[in-house]
């Protein structure tokens, strides 16, 4: 490892407790740190409202921006790479709204009564069985073509267009739905990190660690996919399986964080770029661990500034993320020709 | 024939399958490739080669016979050890830009590596000798983007050399390079074989490298496969018919296709030294002059030097030209 590259390394890795902290002590209501020291090393705080605040609303969400951010971040690496397509992305794939069709299916048609803000473990349950089973049905529809559609392109597109169709069928049930179900549901789109309740903290935690594990344990299929799927099999890759195994692994962390955080664009797609160009490199062997680093740091980041306004309210996940992702997409695309990875 | 066979095939159709259909491209193919030797694969396009090669390599499944490789049915061998057995190199668009060279040749030993795919001391020695042997020692470091085109196809050569395969298949491995490059590619190629004692296939268009360098050629038409020596293959006739439909004809003392040329008159030539009869020879052709034996009857042209050349026409008036471009520029008017 290079000098730079280790200073790199060392950065994103300071960054990560610093934002982590920063998340602890910024919010819309401003508690003092020696409070929220107290609160956090178990002592008692002079109000009772702030260590609500701490241990139920910002510690959880904390944590769940740090997992949601490396496992999107995971996922959109390992359909570029499968996909051999820098635009490859779990929002792009539609395998994001598959699993939006899925939530929007248990939450319009069990009416209102699974509102975001009443966190009912059983309801949040069904919503998550939704969201899963939508993102694996995608899946089994890219799989399908798969087997017989030979570009990725190709494949990228039919993604692209299930994406639409889960879309309408989307817009079909709002039409459809109760007032306070459609409400509920544009909630839920608007994407947050606030979406999982601190007894909901260790079931998420535990899935989506799996999911992360189980991507680390595809590096290898990974590097050999990087010469191209002929080159990979001469290579001995059990092609099918590599993919059926890198497909399940991004249907069920996407399918865990749309179900609690909402369909969140963009970090999927962007921070895998980021990655590769501070990097500098497409080894899986560093570029997957700094992929998962990295997108816990910029969903921190993003998390930090739905907080901005201050005492006023708090901006939507989903107009922050375009904001920093659309223009690192622009960089990369304008600059392809000079950056390594493309050539 | 004391070079030990590593692959042969007997019967084999060669095709494509789909639908519940097979669609056979070639029928009753026989062939053999042995150790240490460099086998060039000719042919016109879209007569098969690259199937050819695939089902070799077997990244696509043949239709019927039999393909043996090192005593065992091709069929027989999982992922894992035919990855050790066969190695390729292929036309295929890679996006490795951003690994280095030594990355790059580091996956040739996937199928040696374990499940999380560390390299063992050993593995760095033969990828350190690998990079070492295509000559990329300098460039060790550099991204694949940097590289030149004939860079990352040694870089490619020497992923498939870590593999250890004793079988290695390239797919026009030059079809991208200028002429330099061509030449010493093919080059390393016939080296590795005779020095690693490595059986090595690779298609190719480059007929003028493949008939110095291979130890054998095989040549593929509609009609099948014809295998041997390039210099057996040449004096029995064998390349002649390579581009049958085409208007081209194998020149046996040049070694390379030219355009059939329909001549209008003859012409004799007479040159101080090979070299000048040859370029002679070849501005007359191309002028549609016959090059003829005698002089009777016929204008004849004298070459003294590049930039002395005698011309004497049918009767007997001579020029003399200080260059090919005078000539060229004004004896179609004389003869005319």
């Amino acid at each position: 490892m290079t000098k730079n590259k280790r200073l790199i390394w060392c950065l994103m890795g300071t960054l990560l407790p610093i934002l982590f902290i920063g998340n602890l002590f910024y919010g819309s209501v401003s508690i003092p740190c020696q409070e929220i020291l107290n609160i956090l090393s178990g002592g008692e705080a002079e109000k009772e409202s702030w260590m609500f605040i701490i241990l139920e609303s910002r510690l959880p969400q904390a944590i769940t921006a740090l997992l949601c951010g490396a496992s999107l971040s995971a996922s959109g690496l390992l359909l570029q790479t499968t996909f051999n397509n820098p635009l490859a992305g779990p929002s792009i794939l539609g395998i994001n709204t598959g699993a939006s069709l899925g939530v929007a299916l248990v939450m319009l048609f069990m009416g209102g009564s699974i509102g975001i803000g009443s966190l009912a473990f059983s309801g949040f349950l069904a919503v998550l069985a939704g969201a899963i089973i939508g993102a694996l049905c995608v899946m089994a529809i890219l799989l399908f073509f798969s087997t017989f559609v030979k570009g990725t392109l190709t494949l990228l597109i039919i993604g692209i267009m299930v994406g639409y169709l889960s879309s309408s069928a989307i817009s079909l049930l709002n039409f459809f739905a109760t007032k306070e179900g459609v409400h509920s549901y544009m909630i839920w789109g608007l994407g947050s990190f606030s979406g999982v309740s601190s007894n909901q903290l260790p079931f998420f935690s535990i899935t989506i660690i799996i999911g992360l594990c189980a991507s680390t344990l595809l590096i290898k299929p990974l590097n050999a996919l990087l010469l191209g799927e002929r080159y990979a099999e001469n290579l001995g890759t059990n092609i099918k399986q590599a993919r059926n195994l890198i497909l399940l692994t991004v249907g069920l962390l996407t399918a865990c964080t749309t179900a609690f955080c909402g369909p969140i664009a963009f970090i999927g797609l962007a921070v895998p770029h980021i990655a590769r160009l501070l990097l500098g490199t497409s080894n899986h062997n560093s570029l997957l661990p700094f992929t998962l680093l990295t997108g816990a740091v910029v969903a921190l980041l993003c998390n930090l500034a739905c907080t901005l306004p201050g005492e006023n309210g708090i901006i939507p996940l989903n107009a922050v993320t375009p904001i920093f992702g659309a223009p690192i997409i622009i960089y990369v695309l304008i600059n392809q020709h000079k950056i390594q990875y493309f050539n | 024939m004391g070079k030990e066979i590593i692959l042969s095939a007997k019967d084999l159709s060669i095709g494509y399958h789909s639908k519940g259909t097979n669609t056979s491209v070639h029928d009753h193919l026989n062939f053999s490739l042995r150790k240490g030797e460099l086998t060039s694969l000719l042919g016109p396009n879209g007569v098969g080669k690259s199937t050819l090669m695939r089902t070799i390599s077997a990244l696509q499944p043949r239709i019927g016979g039999s393909l043996t490789l090192e005593g065992k049915e091709l069929n027989e061998y999982n992922e894992r050890e035919r990855s050790r057995t066969i190695g390729v190199v292929l036309t295929d668009k890679a996006q490795i830009g951003g690994l280095t060279v030594n990355e790059v040749v580091a996956l040739g030993r996937q199928p040696h590596t374990g499940f999380f795919g560390r390299l063992s001391t050993r593995d760095k020695e033969l990828i350190e000798s690998a990079i070492l042997s295509v000559g990329l020692g300098i460039k060790r470091s550099s991204y694949m983007a940097e590289l030149s085109d004939g860079e990352r196809q040694k870089a490619m050569i020497a992923k498939a050399l870590v593999q250890e395969s004793p079988l290695i298949l390239l797919d026009e491995p030059t079809a991208f390079l200028d002429a330099a490059s061509r030449i010493e590619i093919t080059q390393l190629l016939h080296e590795i074989a005779t020095t690693q004692n490595r059986s090595i296939l690779l298609s190719t268009h480059d007929i003028e490298q493949a008939l110095i360098l291979s130890d054998r050629l095989w040549l593929l038409t509609k009609k099948g496969l014809k295998c041997g020596t390039p210099e057996d293959l040449v004096l029995n006739h064998q390349l002649d018919s390579l581009f049958e439909d085409k208007n081209v004809i194998f020149n046996k003392e040049r070694g390379t296709f030219v355009p059939s040329i329909k001549h209008s008159q003859g012409i004799y030539i007479k040159a101080e030294n090979e070299t000048l009869l040859r370029w002679g020879v070849n501005a007359m052709n191309r002028l549609g002059f016959r090059p003829e034996n005698s002089e009777k009857k016929i204008a004849s042209l004298t070459i003294m030097n590049a930039n002395k050349i005698i011309y004497r026409g049918t009767d007997q008036t001579e020029v003399t030209f200080n260059s090919f471009e005078e000539l060229t520029n004004t004896i179609t008017e004389l003869l005319s």
